[in-house]
């Protein structure tokens, strides 16, 4: 449905806001920088709201305008540049927009002593138009270009503190590791391109298209899956490619939240549910997906339990939320997948504000054994983090309840996967089982008991992931602790009311006076390809297998909370002790990054360096390049030696070859 | 034969190519004339000069036909009548932008050197004017001859860009330079010297490469020639394992020697492969394509491994130089429309990115005379803004969507990928496409150890950031990288038709013939004919469907008395077809 409403402004407002700030703000004020870069998020947010009733008002299922211009066209392969809003997408502006904007909002306050200012907000600027490319794209080659573009962002923001190599490496890492994703990305698309053009239809990657010739991708439906995934596990850090998030955090807390949590680490599931029209076709891909997040949700859980460090705790938390959203779209259950991506945008961003408002209180403090206490004084980050990390544990009637229950309901119901789905939901019992523990550990550690970090007490310098350029590391004394300012703690209260009520969005079936669940009917239209999909349907099963999953939770929670708030605060020593090689192979991170650097990183360097030394300037070059240059100037020299132009000499060659003629001729 | 000998008419109302060859060398010739003393005046009048050769040669573009896949701007003139050697120029959608990219380049590359020249300044200027004529005439020239003429004045200059500015190895590099591009031209000098002497003993002799499309020659004859060809070519593209000689040249030659060389130089062997070696030997580049291809993969991967080991920037951008040609290659390999569009494109690309690459390497070795990661680290702090600009060239060299270097290497994919041709290149496009992470590694790794880190060298933290010389430098590069990654349709739309002509001259060559657009005496109809069909009766081109196009194809029909004509030219059509 063609629309008067401005939707290309969504997409180039941040734009605009980039290029001001990029290019002028050395030389602005830091009010102007502010006011630039939020509106440049608000308005955007604004307009999507705008969409998002309009849709609902006239049940529209599609927003589009006419396409900008062809972007390029050869043969009978074109792409036009072009932008639509439909259901799914109208989802997504809302919450890259409105978090969007919360985040800058924060980042106004968080980063404001920084000299790099206007850069960061330039930055968050761009990341919100790719991110934005990214949904809005009329086609998947506009995807992907958000998709590159969210990459760049992340790379630039990662390394925002380039000074230090760690955090330079970590964005060079984040951007390699996602390269490698993309090449799956991209031979996903020259599939679908080359079906295409075997079938003689032109080449065109609108979704429009695609979607109504996808029959023609029958045969190569799990191939094309496969490799689309392969992008989808970059983008948002699914074994075996996550290990670049957690090394992201080196980037600044608004950071972390904005792109490593709540948008752009979504864009894998985001690409799954767009193209749910291939996956819906090749049974073998979808159970990849699935057991692909599933093994992600439960690795990755398990190592957040030995981390001290509160952002990398949240980072595989992030890591782990990720592979239950695959979960979720994995198995056909796109919409309770996408309410999972919703519902813990609300609540992990709330976490990483709340954590950046802790290392912000703490000048730069993160590590967890350093805290303690800090409830009291600051109340407000406490209580918006407890209640994130209730929603985050699965605390029955918030957010994440509903969310992560409707997943796990839909993985145990499903009958399309290879593996029975009870294999998956057994796993993912097990993974919210982590969950609860190093949530509730983490929450304990920070905001529970006395606080460990007077300035007295001399630390070590943990090289990993500090906010750290340049300030001092001396500590902060517990009386000097001070609640961030509004600005920061405002986003915290909104996105905690999200996680608490969020799950309002989407009640389940079940719910009295909800018989349909509304965010599965809003988004119904864009999945028309996955009804022909079978799921179980019983209603006290289901509610049965919720009661298990929430009582081994909360179990687990509150032992938790003995372990690090109540009397048990000597256990977790001890246990680590009893079960020390474990212990170790967690808190290594099961030596997953030491691993890779040993069989892929280094060996191709060395391999490099070999093809340089040896095969290109040894064989190559001095072999088959020098080689008749050098037998050239041998055999020059050689008949130097008898082209001397002395006579002498020459009549005695003469000499010597008829004696030699001679003698020839006696022997014979 | 009307409509050519008008479009002819108007086509030589305006000698544009002559104008935009021979005006450099005129400039280098009026600096003879200007005392050595006066430096800046030398400098001033040489950049003045190439501007407006640049200004000039956007008249060439203008006056450009959008949709006409024959050659362009054409003048026709005798010159070595004895052997039918003529001055034939012309342009079409394969050399314009090539040409424009060479008369963009030279006023960039000479403010670039403004000061990174110090001695025998005047003879610098004159060198590379000659260079640009020598350039540009290989671009345009439609004479074997003619082409062969201008591809061995370029080495001259170049031999002496690097030999007299070069770096303290010049001379061991120069030599290996010259041998190396020699011995290939000189092969290709025998099979051009073969080729004429295989022409029907009753036509009129001629070099016009129109004449030898089509010639009949067994496969034997066409896979020894295009041999011949394809090696001098691929010397100078340069491909893997022909390529050592390049990096050698790039680390010893001066800042503009090597955006020249890199610039237009190497595009001088791709543009050989689609001008001569691939139409004039449809049969072998049959044979030859997995070949081609493969040596074009294992170029990606293997130039992006060498790039990988370097420690010196300027050598790390030589190598990457070998993988992103390979690019070209592998999209001139598909044969398929995308393809070939996307390696001309890439050419373009190149050109610029690396172009830009080698400016921005020159501008910290002007500043430090060093060209080792190790010697830098944390320069973003002293030079933010040459930061940025090295961070947006950098992107695009990596192909970042939204700059140039995307749109080129996708379509090679696309092409490679969905060719329908004899072979299959999908295992090659998937290899190839390993090249994009590795670059992302080497470039990103190298830009990491020169621009981030802590600023620990003292001599670099004094380091000045860009000037006001160095800012008009580079922004037409930026601005082209973005222009060429956002709206790349401008060249896209320009380059097709020529582009889908190259593809129906190899493909099927029995189904074109050539198109006389160069001369008005016509020329021989399809000696393929003797191998064709066999209808040797058809004496008159079924045209009517043809003029309804409207389109600007204009077809030559010459009939030749004992020879039946059994194509028409134009679009690589069978006769009946009407598009």
């Amino acid at each position: 449905m063609e629309t008067n409403l401005p939707i290309h402004l969504i997409v180039f407002l941040p734009l605009l806001g980039a290029a001001i700030n990029g290019l002028l703000g050395r030389r602005f004020s830091w009010t102007t920088i502010t006011a630039i870069a939020c509106m440049a998020s608000l308005v955007p947010f604004i307009l999507s709201v705008q969409a998002f009733f309009h849709m609902r008002e006239t049940g529209a299922e599609v927003l589009r305008q006419v396409p900008l211009f062809t972007w390029f066209a050869t043969g009978t392969f074109s792409v036009d540049l072009g932008f639509t809003i439909d259901r799914l997408t109208a989802i997504f502006c809302l919450n890259v927009t409105g978090i969007g904007f919360l985040i800058h909002m924060y980042s106004s306050a968080y980063m404001k002593e920084d000299e790099g200012y206007f850069k960061f907000m330039s930055y968050l600027n761009l990341f919100l138009f790719s991110m934005l490319m990214l949904i809005m794209g009329e086609n998947l080659l506009l995807m992907f270009v958000g998709w590159e573009g969210v990459g760049l962002c992340s790379y630039l923001l990662i390394g925002f503190w380039y000074t230090d190599h760690a955090n330079a490496d970590a964005g060079k890492k984040a951007f390699i590791t996602n390269r490698i994703g993309d090449f799956g990305f991209l031979l996903g698309m020259f599939f679908i391109l080359y079906a295409l053009n075997s079938q003689g239809l032109p080449m065109s990657l609108s979704f429009e298209d695609l979607q109504a010739n996808a029959g023609q991708f029958s045969e190569l439906a799990t191939i094309i899956g496969l490799l689309l995934f392969v992008g989808a596990a970059g983008k948002s850090a699914q074994v075996p490619l996550y290990v670049w998030l957690p090394d992201a955090m080196a980037g600044p807390t608004p950071v972390s939240a904005l792109i490593h949590a709540a948008t752009m680490v979504t864009a894998g599931i985001y690409m799954v549910a767009r193209m749910n029209f291939i996956y819906v076709q090749s049974p073998m891909a979808m159970t990849v997906v699935t057991a692909i997040g599933a093994i992600t949700a439960l690795f990755a859980a398990t190592m957040g339990f030995a981390q001290n460090d509160i952002k990398k705790v949240l980072a595989y938390s992030t890591v782990s939320q990720l592979g239950y959203m695959f979960m979720g779209v994995g198995v056909g259950a796109y919409a309770a997948g996408l309410f999972h991506v919703i519902t813990h945008a609300f609540f992990k961003a709330c976490l990483f504000l709340g954590s950046g408002s802790v290392i912000h209180a703490l000048h730069h403090e993160q590590d967890t054994r350093k805290m303690g206490g800090l409830l009291k004084k600051m109340p407000i980050t406490g209580w918006t983090f407890a209640l994130s990390t209730a929603a985050i544990a699965g605390l029955p009637l918030l957010s994440g309840f509903f969310s992560k229950d409707e997943i796990l309901w839909k993985v145990f119901s499903n009958q399309t996967t290879l593996i029975p789905g009870w294999v998956f939901w057994l796993v993912g019992v097990a993974g919210a089982m982590c969950t609860a523990f190093y949530m509730v550990r983490v929450y304990a550690l920070t905001f529970t008991g006395t606080y460990r970090g007077e300035p007295e007490e001399k630390h070590g310098h943990d090289a990993h992931g500090h906010d750290d350029h340049g300030h001092h590391h001396g500590g902060v004394k517990y009386d000097d602790i001070h609640e961030s300012p509004w600005t920061m703690t405002l986003p915290l209260v909104v996105l905690a009311f999200g996680a608490v009520f969020g799950g309002l969005l989407g009640l389940p079936h079940w719910m009295p006076g909800h018989p349909t669940n509304q965010f599965d009917h809003w988004l119904e239209p864009v999945f028309g390809a996955a009804h022909g999909l079978k799921f179980l349907d019983n209603t006290s099963l289901e509610l049965g297998l919720m009661a298990v999953s929430v009582g081994l939770a909360a179990l687990s929670a509150l032992v938790a909370w003995h372990m690090y708030a109540g009397k048990g605060k000597h256990l977790p020593g001890q246990i680590a002790e009893r079960i020390r090689p474990v212990y170790t192979l967690v808190f290594n991170k099961y030596y997953v990054d030491e691993l890779y650097a040993a069989v892929i990183v280094r060996p191709i360097k060395a391999f490099a360096r070999f093809s340089w030394r040896v095969i290109d300037d040894g064989l190559i070059d001095g072999v088959l390049v020098n080689g008749p240059a050098n037998l050239v100037h041998l055999t020059g020299r050689l008949v130097r030696l008898f082209t001397t132009g002395d006579v002498q000499r020459y009549a005695f060659f003469v000499l010597g070859g008829v004696w030699l003629l001679v003698v020839v001729w006696l022997a014979e | 034969m009307d409509a050519n000998v008008a479009a002819q008419a108007t086509a030589t109302a305006f000698p544009w190519l002559s104008l935009i060859t021979f005006l450099p060398l005129l400039g280098a010739l009026a600096l003879t004339s200007v005392p050595r003393v006066h430096e800046t005046l030398l400098k001033g009048l040489a950049l003045g000069w190439s501007i407006v050769v640049f200004l000039i040669s956007l008249g060439v573009y203008t006056s450009f036909e959008k949709g006409n896949p024959d050659f362009q701007l054409t003048e026709t003139h005798e010159w070595i009548t004895s052997f039918g050697i003529k001055y034939a120029v012309g342009v079409d959608g394969i050399s314009l932008f090539l040409v424009l990219l060479s008369t963009f380049l030279t006023p960039i590359i000479l403010l670039g050197s403004w000061t990174a020249i110090e001695k025998r300044v005047k003879e610098f200027l004159i060198c590379f004017l000659v260079l640009e004529t020598a350039m540009i005439g290989a671009l345009v020239a439609l004479d074997i001859f003619l082409f062969y003429v201008f591809w061995e004045l370029m080495l001259i200059p170049m031999y002496l860009l690097i030999g007299v500015w070069g770096g303290s190895n010049r001379i061991a590099a120069t030599i290996k330079f010259f041998l190396m591009t020699a011995v290939g031209s000189l092969l290709m000098l025998v099979a051009i010297f073969y080729l004429y002497f295989k022409r029907p003993g009753d036509a009129p002799p001629s070099m016009l490469l129109s004449d030898y499309i089509g010639l009949d020659l067994t496969k034997t004859e066409q896979l020894w020639l295009f041999a011949a060809f394809a090696l001098a070519f691929a010397i100078k593209v340069p491909m893997v394992p022909f390529h050592t000689w390049l990096p050698r040249a790039h680390t010893e030659a001066p800042t503009a020697g090597s955006v020249v060389l890199a610039g237009v130089l190497l595009k001088m062997g791709t543009y050989g492969f689609v001008r001569f070696a691939m139409p004039l030997f449809p049969e072998a580049v049959t044979e030859a394509i997995p070949y081609i291809a493969g040596l074009a993969t294992f170029g990606i991967v293997y130039g992006a491994l060498l790039a990988l080991a370097q420690n010196d920037v300027k050598k790390l951008v030589a190598y990457s130089s070998v993988s992103h040609l390979g690019f070209v290659m592998l999209g001139l390999a598909s044969l398929s429309v995308a393809g070939v569009q996307g390696g001309m494109l890439q050419m373009l690309n190149h050109g610029i990115s690396t172009g830009a690459l080698f400016l921005l390497v020159g501008v910290i070795y002007e500043r430090r005379h060093t060209r080792q990661m190790a010697d830098f680290g944390g320069i973003t702090k002293v030079m933010p803004w040459f930061a940025v600009m090295f961070m947006v060239v950098t992107l695009s060299s990596i192909g970042l969507p939204g700059t140039n270097g995307f749109v080129g290497e996708f379509l090679v994919f696309v092409g490679a990928f969905t060719a329908k041709g004899d072979f299959d290149l999908r295992w090659h496009v998937a290899v190839a496409a390993t090249g994009v992470i590795l670059g992302a590694f080497y470039m990103l790794w190298m830009f990491q150890r020169v621009m981030f880190g802590p600023l620990t060298n003292e001599k670099n933290k004094t380091l000045k950031d860009l000037n006001l010389r160095e800012w008009v430098v580079m922004l037409p590069l930026i601005v082209a990288i973005f222009v060429m990654g956002v709206k790349p349709q401008f060249m896209l739309e320009r380059m097709e038709p020529s582009v889908e002509k190259f593809i129906a001259q190899v493909k099927s060559p029995k189904a074109t013939t050539t198109t006389a657009t160069t001369t008005g005496r016509g020329t021989i109809g399809s000696t393929a004919s003797t191998t064709a069909t066999g209808s040797g009766t058809r004496t008159t081109l079924p045209v009517p469907n043809l003029k309804n196009l409207g389109a600007p194809i204009k077809p030559v029909q010459v009939i030749k008395p004992n020879l039946p004509a059994d194509d028409h030219a134009g679009h690589g059509h069978g006769p009946g077809e009407a598009h």
